[in-house]
This record gives C-alpha cells, sequence and structure tokens, in this order.
C-alpha cells in the first residue's frame, strides 16, 4: 500500500474555489489557513482590490479580493465567502473568493497550458488548466498575484501624491 | 579536578583558556582584570591562577603582587600569560611572586600541558 | 581529547579588537591634540598587544604580525625612548584603518594583507630602530650527552613562588633516569625545629640525569626558577662516542611550528547580532519577574476561593499586576538601549582628519554620550550624523582667515549633544559658522526648479528647501560633505527611524541641525481617533492639543485648502477623512475634532471624527507581509482584536502639503 502510494508521480495537491461561476485551484502548500470572511482595516492608498489588513494571530496581513483583482464586481461579503491566507516564502496573504469546495489531486502530467481566454479572465495570474472530474479548475500563480513589485508599479502609475511636487 | 582562576581582558582569549580548562574537566571562575581576579581570589581559594599581564584596572603583575599578600595565595601557582617579545616583563611577574609563564600564542593543547605541569 | 575549535571565539576577537582600535583611536587624537597623559600610551598599547595576542593565538598570522611591529614602535614610546609627535600620531591613526580593514577581511575570510597594508607595516618596521636585530636567534646546535650532573640548590623563598622542587624531579623523571646523588640542607636552615618557617625553603640536591637529553631541555624543566634557585649544570664526565645517535638526534626533522589554520570561513555575519547588556539591567528584569511571580500566586490564591469580601484585595493585586507588568515592559525594552556615545566616539577622528583636508580648525564638543537610544535606531543613526557633521565642517565653518577677518576665534566650535525630550531623544548638530546662505539657497532652488522665480519664502521655507529631493544632487558634491548624497537621504534616513530633521540658523552666527528620534522603535504611547468606522492611532508625542472648532474659525483660502486661527498663527486643515480615503466619516468640520499636530516645525490641523482614548501601541509593520504606506507608520492591534493604523504624523503633513499643491 505504501509503496504503491510512493511509487506514483506525486500529485499536485489543489484547494479548489469558486470565484463567479468558475471553479480555480491554489497549491495547498501555500495555504496557510482558511477563515471566515471578517471585518478588515482599510488602508489608504492601494488599490480597489487590496480590500485591507488583518490581524493573524499577531502578523498585520493584506487581503485582497479575487474577483476585483481580475476585474470583476463584488456585490456583497456574506457568509460564505471565505479568505485562503496564502503564504509566499515569509509574506502571507489572504485572498477572498466566494466559496472553498475541496481539496483535489492533479497529475502534474494532465496541466494544460492556458489557452488566450479575451478579456474574460486575466490569464497572467493563471499557471495552467486542468480537468478533475469533468470539470476544469484553472490553477492560480499565487506569486503573482501579490508581488510586492508589481504593487509598488501600480502605485507608482497612480497619479498619486510626490513629494517633488511639491514646487508648484 | 582543579579550580582555576582565568584572568585577561580580552573576552576571547579569556573564553578559549576557560573553555579549554573546563573541558578538560577543571572549574574555572574568570575575572575581566586584576581587580575583578582579587575579588574572585578573596571570595573563594583557586588551585592555580592564570592571568595576562597587560590589563586595564590593575595589570597582572600588580595582581600578582597583591595575591601573594594574602595568605590563601602564598603558594598557589601563578602562572602569567605573556608574549615572547618582553622577557623583561617576564621577569618583572617573577619578581612579583609568579610560578611561570606561558608564552603567547598558546594552543589549547600547550596550555593544558602546561597546567598539568603545574598540578600534577 | 578532541581539539577544542577556536573558530567559536573570532566573533569575540573581532569585536574586542575593533572595540581596542577605537579605544586607541580616541587615545591617538587625545595624544595629536596634545594630551601628555601617560595612561594614553599604555591604552594604545594595551589595546595592541591584545589584538596581537589573539591573532596569533586565533591564527590571523597576518594581523598579528602587523601589530607586533606597531606594538614594538609603541613600546618604545612607552618606555620613553621616542617622542610622540604629529607624524607618528598620524602614522598610528593610518594603522588603526589598516587593521580596521584586515580585521574586515579575516571576518569574511578573504587574503588578509594587502598591498596597502603591507606598505604601510614596512614603514613601521623602518621607523621601529633595531627591528631587524629581533631576528631569531638560532641556538647553538645542542649536543647530546649521556647525561648530566645537576646541583639544585633551593633559595629560601621558591614554594612561595607556587613552585614545588617536586615540579623539578617530575619532569626530570620524563627526560631520562633521574638520580638523586644526594639531598642535604642548606646554610643558614635555622638549627631548632620550632624555628622553622613552613612556607620556606632549605633544601638543595645534587642530582643526575642519565640519557641523553639536551641542555636545552633541562633549561626547560627550570625555566621558572629563575631567581629561585642556585643552579649548576654539567654534562657528565665520560661522554659516549655514539656521534650516530647524536645525528640521528640532530637531524630529526623539527616540528612545524604549531601555527593555528588561518580562519577560511567567515564568521557567520548574519544579521542575528548580538548585544551587550549591564548586568544592572539583567537584575532589575530578574527583581521584576520575582515581583510578577509573586502577585500571580497572590491573584491565584484570591481566585482559589474568593469571596466579595476580598475585592479589595483583588483590585489590589491586579493594579500590582499591571504596575509590574508596565515597568517589566519597559526593562525589556531597555534591553534594546545603548548609548550614543558609541557613535559619537567616531566623530574626534573623522573630524580630526578634515580639518587637515580642508585647512579648517575646528574644536569638537561632545555632550550627553551616555543618553541611550534603541540599537536599531543606533545603527541606523551614524550615517546621516556623519554627514550633518561633514556638512557642517565643509559648508558651515568657515576658513581660519575667513572667522579671523569675521572677528570669531580662528578655531570653529562644533557641538554634538544628546538630549531626552517628551518621549523623543535628540541629537542635536550645532556649529559657530556663517549660517545658511539664503541667497545662494534661493538661487539654487530656483535652477532646479524648485520654486518658481520671485516666490516670497520664510526664512524656515528657505531652510527647508535644503531637505528637498533634488537640491543637492547634481551639486559640485566635493568628496567630503557631497558624496552625490543630499540632505534629503539625511531626511529620508531620519524618517524611516520615526523621527525628523530639521535646521534652524542666523546668518554669520552659525547653525543648529536637530534630529529627533523616537526612544525605541516598538512601543508607542498613541491617541486613538476614529474616523468614520476606521480607527486611526496619533502618536502622543507629536499632538500639540486637540480641539472642537466652530465653523466660524475656518476659513477657506484659495484653492480649496481649509485653515483656522491657532495660538497666533493660521494652520491648515488636514481632513484625515480625504487623506485616507474614508467614505463614512464625519464632513462637518463642527461635529468632529480637531487634533493639531505638530512635526519638524510645522503644525497642522487633523480632523478626526472623535477621540476614543489614549493607549500604549506595539509597532508593528505593514512592510512584513505588505508595503510602506504614505502617511502610515505601522499598525497596531487593538484590544477588540482589529487592527488600527498609526498616523505618520510627518508623512500626512507632507501629504497635505502635496495634495495642497
Amino acid at each position: 500500500m505504501y509503496e504503491d502510494k510512493q511509487a506514483t508521480a506525486s500529485p499536485l495537491q489543489q484547494l479548489t474555489f469558486s470565484l463567479a461561476g468558475e471553479e480555480y485551484g491554489v497549491d495547498i502548500l501555500a495555504v496557510r489557513e482558511i477563515r471566515s470572511w471578517s471585518r478588515v482595516t482599510r488602508i489608504p492608498q492601494t488599490p480597489d482590490y487590496v480590500l485591507g489588513v488583518l490581524n493573524l494571530r499577531g502578523a498585520i496581513v493584506p487581503i485582497m479580493d479575487l474577483r476585483l483583482r481580475f476585474g470583476l464586481q463584488r456585490e456583497s461579503y456574506g457568509d460564505d465567502t471565505v479568505m485562503i491566507i496564502v503564504a509566499i516564502g515569509e509574506r502571507l496573504f489572504g485572498i477572498v473568493v466566494d466559496a472553498v469546495s475541496d481539496v483535489v489531486d492533479i497529475d502534474p502530467a494532465a496541466i494544460k497550458p492556458v489557452p488566450d481566454m479575451g478579456a474574460v479572465v486575466d490569464t497572467r495570474y493563471l499557471k495552467g488548466l486542468a480537468t478533475c472530474a469533468e470539470r476544469m479548475v484553472m490553477l492560480l500563480d499565487v506569486e503573482k498575484l501579490m508581488r510586492p513589485e508589481d504593487v509598488e508599479t501600480l502605485e507608482a502609475a497612480l497619479p498619486a501624491v510626490q513629494e517633488v511636487e511639491v514646487a508648484a | 579536578m582543579a579550580k582555576i582562576l582565568a584572568v585577561d581582558d580580552s573576552a576571547s582569549m579569556r573564553g578559549m583558556v576557560a573553555f579549554t580548562l573546563r573541558g578538560a574537566g577543571h572549574e574555572v571562575t574568570e575575572a575581566e582584570n586584576g581587580q575583578l581576579a582579587l575579588d574572585a581570589a578573596r571570595a573563594s581559594r583557586h588551585d592555580l591562577v592564570l592571568a595576562d599581564v597587560n590589563m586595564p584596572v590593575m595589570d597582572g603583575i600588580a595582581m600578582v603582587r597583591e595575591l601573594r599578600a594574602l595568605d590563601a595565595y602564598k603558594g598557589v601557582p601563578i602562572l602569567m600569560l605573556t608574549t615572547e617579545s618582553h622577557t623583561e616583563r617576564k621577569m618583572e611577574g617573577k619578581a612579583a611572586g609568579a610560578t611561570g609563564w606561558l608564552v603567547k600564542p598558546f594552543d589549547p593543547e600547550q596550555l593544558l600541558a602546561t597546567v598539568k605541569r603545574v598540578l600534577g | 581529547m578532541s581539539a577544542v575549535d577556536l573558530t567559536q571565539f573570532h566573533k569575540t576577537f573581532f569585536e574586542e579588537s575593533l572595540e581596542g582600535l577605537d579605544a586607541m583611536e580616541a587615545a591617538l587624537l587625545a595624544l595629536g591634540a596634545g594630551s601628555t597623559d601617560s595612561e594614553l600610551v599604555h591604552t594604545i598599547f594595551r589595546a595592541a598587544h591584545s589584538i596581537k595576542g589573539g591573532a596569533a593565538t586565533f591564527g590571523f598570522t597576518d594581523v598579528a604580525a602587523f601589530t607586533h611591529v606597531a606594538e614594538s614602535l609603541l613600546e618604545e614610546v612607552r618606555s620613553e625612548r621616542r617622542a610622540v609627535d604629529a607624524e607618528l600620531v598620524e602614522l598610528l591613526l593610518r594603522s588603526v584603518d589598516a587593521l580596521r580593514a584586515m580585521l574586515d577581511r579575516s571576518g569574511r575570510g578573504q587574503p588578509v594583507a594587502d598591498a596597502e597594508s603591507e606598505a604601510l607595516r614596512a614603514e613601521l618596521v623602518r621607523l621601529v630602530s633595531g627591528e631587524a636585530a629581533v631576528a631569531v636567534v638560532v641556538a647553538p646546535k645542542a649536543a647530546a650527552v649521556s647525561g648530566w650532573d645537576i646541583g639544585f640548590v633551593a633559595l629560601p623563598h621558591l614554594l612561595q613562588t607556587g613552585n614545588d622542587p617536586l615540579r623539578v624531579f617530575r619532569e626530570l623523571q620524563q627526560l631520562g633516569r633521574l638520580e638523586v646523588v644526594r639531598a642535604f640542607i642548606v646554610d643558614g636552615a635555622p638549627s631548632q625545629l620550632s624555628a622553622l618557617d613552613p612556607t620556606q625553603c632549605y633544601l638543595g640536591w645534587d642530582l643526575r640525569l642519565h640519557g641523553a637529553t639536551t641542555r636545552a631541555d633541562i633549561d626547560a624543566v627550570f625555566d621558572w626558577l629563575d631567581g629561585d634557585c642556585e643552579l649548576a649544570i654539567k654534562p657528565l664526565a665520560e661522554a659516549p662516542a655514539a656521534s650516530a645517535a647524536v645525528a640521528a638526534v640532530a637531524n630529526e626533522p623539527k616540528p612545524a611550528a604549531p601555527v593555528a589554520p588561518q580562519a577560511q570561513q567567515a564568521i557567520a555575519s548574519s544579521e542575528t547580532s548580538s548585544i551587550r547588556v549591564g548586568i544592572d539591567k539583567v537584575d532589575a528584569l530578574i527583581n521584576m519577574m520575582g515581583e510578577l511571580v509573586i502577585t500571580q500566586s497572590m491573584l491565584s490564591e484570591i481566585g482559589e476561593k474568593f469571596e466579595i469580601s476580598q475585592l479589595e484585595r483583588l483590585r489590589d493585586g491586579l493594579a500590582h499586576l499591571e504596575r509590574t507588568t508596565r515597568e517589566l515592559q519597559e526593562s525589556v525594552m531597555r534591553i534594546r538601549m545603548l548609548p550614543i556615545g558609541s557613535v559619537f566616539n567616531r566623530f574626534p577622528r573623522l573630524v580630526h582628519d578634515l580639518e587637515r583636508k580642508l585647512d579648517k580648525r575646528v574644536k569638537l564638543e561632545l555632550h550627553g554620550e551616555g543618553t541611550e537610544l534603541d540599537k536599531t535606531v543606533l545603527e541606523k543613526i551614524g550615517d546621516p550624523l556623519v554627514h550633518l557633521v561633514r556638512n557642517a565642517i565643509d559648508h558651515g565653518l568657515e576658513s581660519p582667515a575667513q572667522r579671523k577677518a569675521a572677528g570669531k576665534s580662528e578655531t570653529g566650535t562644533l557641538k554634538l549633544n544628546a538630549y531626552h525630550e517628551g518621549g523623543n531623544i535628540v541629537v542635536q548638530i550645532s556649529d559657530d559658522g556663517a549660517g545658511l546662505n539664503h541667497a545662494a539657497i534661493v538661487a539654487k532652488a530656483q535652477q532646479r526648479g524648485l520654486i518658481s522665480v520671485g516666490q516670497e519664502l520664510s526664512d524656515a521655507e528657505v531652510a527647508e528647501l535644503i531637505f528637498q529631493p533634488g537640491f543637492s544632487t547634481a551639486a559640485k558634491a566635493t568628496d567630503l560633505s557631497g558624496r552625490g548624497v543630499g540632505m534629503d537621504v539625511v531626511r529620508r534616513n531620519v524618517r524611516d527611524l520615526g523621527g525628523g530633521v530639521g535646521v534652524r540658523s542666523v546668518s554669520g552666527k552659525g547653525s543648529i541641525f536637530t534630529i529627533t528620534l523616537p526612544l525605541t522603535l516598538a512601543i508607542i504611547d498613541g491617541l486613538v481617533t476614529a474616523v468614520g468606522s476606521e480607527r486611526y492611532i496619533v502618536p502622543l508625542t507629536s499632538i500639540v492639543e486637540s480641539l472642537r472648532l466652530r465653523a466660524e474659525a475656518v476659513r477657506k483660502i484659495a484653492g480649496g485648502g481649509e485653515v483656522f486661527h491657532f495660538r497666533d498663527e493660521y494652520l491648515p486643515i488636514m481632513r484625515l477623512h480625504h487623506a485616507f480615503g474614508c467614505v463614512d466619516a464625519i464632513t462637518d468640520i463642527e461635529s468632529g475634532i480637531v487634533v493639531v499636530v505638530e512635526e519638524g516645525g510645522r503644525r497642522m490641523g487633523l480632523l478626526v471624527d472623535d477621540l476614543l482614548g489614549q493607549q500604549q501601541a506595539v509597532v508593528k509593520s505593514l512592510e512584513a507581509h505588505y508595503r510602506r504606506v504614505q502617511g502610515i507608520s505601522g499598525a497596531t492591534i487593538l484590544s477588540d482584536g482589529s487592527v488600527a493604523l498609526i498616523v505618520d504624523v510627518g508623512g500626512v503633513v507632507r501629504l497635505g502639503r502635496s495634495k495642497a499643491a
């Protein structure tokens, strides 16, 4: 039994969740915790999709709404709304999704590249596509979701406050 | 094993001496200068004193003189840790009442051999 | 027995050596300034001596070789065979620098000596008289013989030196077969037993040592007894013709000198740095822990079987617990506090070097060296201070000729002062130089496009210009205060520490740069304010007053800004809900509260909904998991577990200015 399991190529375990009717997966190894929705503290001068920060056992962790990140609308935050706390290296952040579904094993060999999906989904944040029990699961590339430099660039692009402009 | 007082203002040298001696099973008291060594010597008797010569507050030579004035330290071996370039300091140490010396640099093996030499 | 791993002592060796070099430098500077205190020479000598001993022991042979020559030179000074002059001080200061660099390279496992250090060493060697004669004297080849006759008479005081004839016998026995030919009591020994002093030794021995032993081996046994005994050592009369054996001994390869391996591995110079804590601070902690334990046991006793009659005791106990906890917290924070003197200490040398380089005369005064700062702040404040000191000497102080012409003493004064003020540490760098040149600053700011031509500026505003990014960058950048770094970088560095920097200047009289730093980084006293559904903490140290304004007290000014009258001046109002984009906040000024804050001499009113109370806030970084946010210095966790952001007053003031602009 044991040997059998070890012999097979280790499957990727993915936590799947739903977002606007689609199914996404995030590598279970990156997931630290799943929490029900709770109020966050807003942070000024941040993109819309960063809802704010949360106290996670003393750490101040930013929370991002994946709907807003993908340019979708969010009607409300309710009982089903869930936050998945993920870790990239030492950094933690949370993503808000509609609901968590399941943990599934995905054969790495069965992962397909992401086709161009036009404007429907921002494919920059996807690693690939996989089929699991007849359903398509989009595998999320969490590292790309909140890279600090990404955030900085966005910030710089905003017509925000610049000390140099004092001159006028 | 023996109870040894190690005196050196250099924390690294003192650390090396103490660590080596403790490794060999001795009980070591550390002191940063002659004055503190004297305080430690008064507080309890030691079987051997190893002391640097150049130290702030009270140097090794003065410390030996003071130690020898204590009844409990009349015949206790005191070795000066000294560098080869200062023969006259060695003799100054002797004159103050030191038993002998150990020439710097020395390694842990040399230190243990010398300690064994004095303690028998 | 396993060999002792000496690398564990390297870090300590480097630390103490660097401290020794600092002490050496300070003493050299004092000597250079004309002090004749003989203790200074001893300090310098002792430092060099310790470094040499440690370096040789721990296998840093290049460092040991270098210090050896420096020490020889210092020995001449100590024994008054050489006078201290400016050149010698300069040479030794350069040696200090070279040693610092060598130690640094040792720590990183790089080749230690370089061309520069070798050249300096050669210079030192040339100076040391008769250094060449110090070459190792090769002992004449020892002829082995079949044995030795040793006459050994102890002097009465031998036992008092801690030596023991038994040790001599033991060691001689290890060299060969030892025969005691005769043991005797020396002349002059008390004839009566009652007069015998047990600490005195009156014995002598005639010994014969059999075997092929060299004279040097025997001398080594007696080396510590020089002056404690009379010795007569003669080879045995009948030397055997065992020349083959002699040759064998002579040809025996000498064991290689025990040289500890040069440290290859860099000492882990990771960020896990250590901190030295005074024993008094540790004792204070232990005392408070004791208090805490007592209070805890008292409280649990009350809790065991609580009756309402004990309510008073419970209250007392809780009050005591609160007090002890607070004290414990303060003591723990105090562990991280180190005196600023360690940073100030580098300035005598810097000033000394700058004087020579710039041909100026400067008297440096240091005050408040004992003022303690958080270790992190201390480590990061050095560079900004160096910059300000360089700047003061380069641009602030005039040349001796100019000073004389202006009716001032030819020697300028530069003062560094550190002190507590409120919850802050203030560090001032003041000089009695020419002061800021307003015309030049305005001209430069116009040229750089920072201000428009014809713009009217107050003195404070002009002074503020030098901190603007872009003001000093492309300047001629003399290699001293320039280095391509401007005052804006100084200000940014200080702000990163949660502090501020400003300048006051009087033309012809001098300038004062004032750095304000938080006492500790980790905890602040804050006022919790409500803005809509959010909570913002305003550091208490920057609050001047809080007040409720009447609508008519507020004036709208051109461009949409609002000001109000406060203590003879008009202050701008910054609506925090605007700055931070809160939608559900009070917008009517009369219903809200204005918190007057001050930063770097600038005041402004922050409009909030309400004040919720004062609280100590443990500052948490937003950057750990997110990034810096302008106007926010960090976050803290409120008692209900929610997060509140801490307002960076300086940042908000700047935010306000740029929004107004």
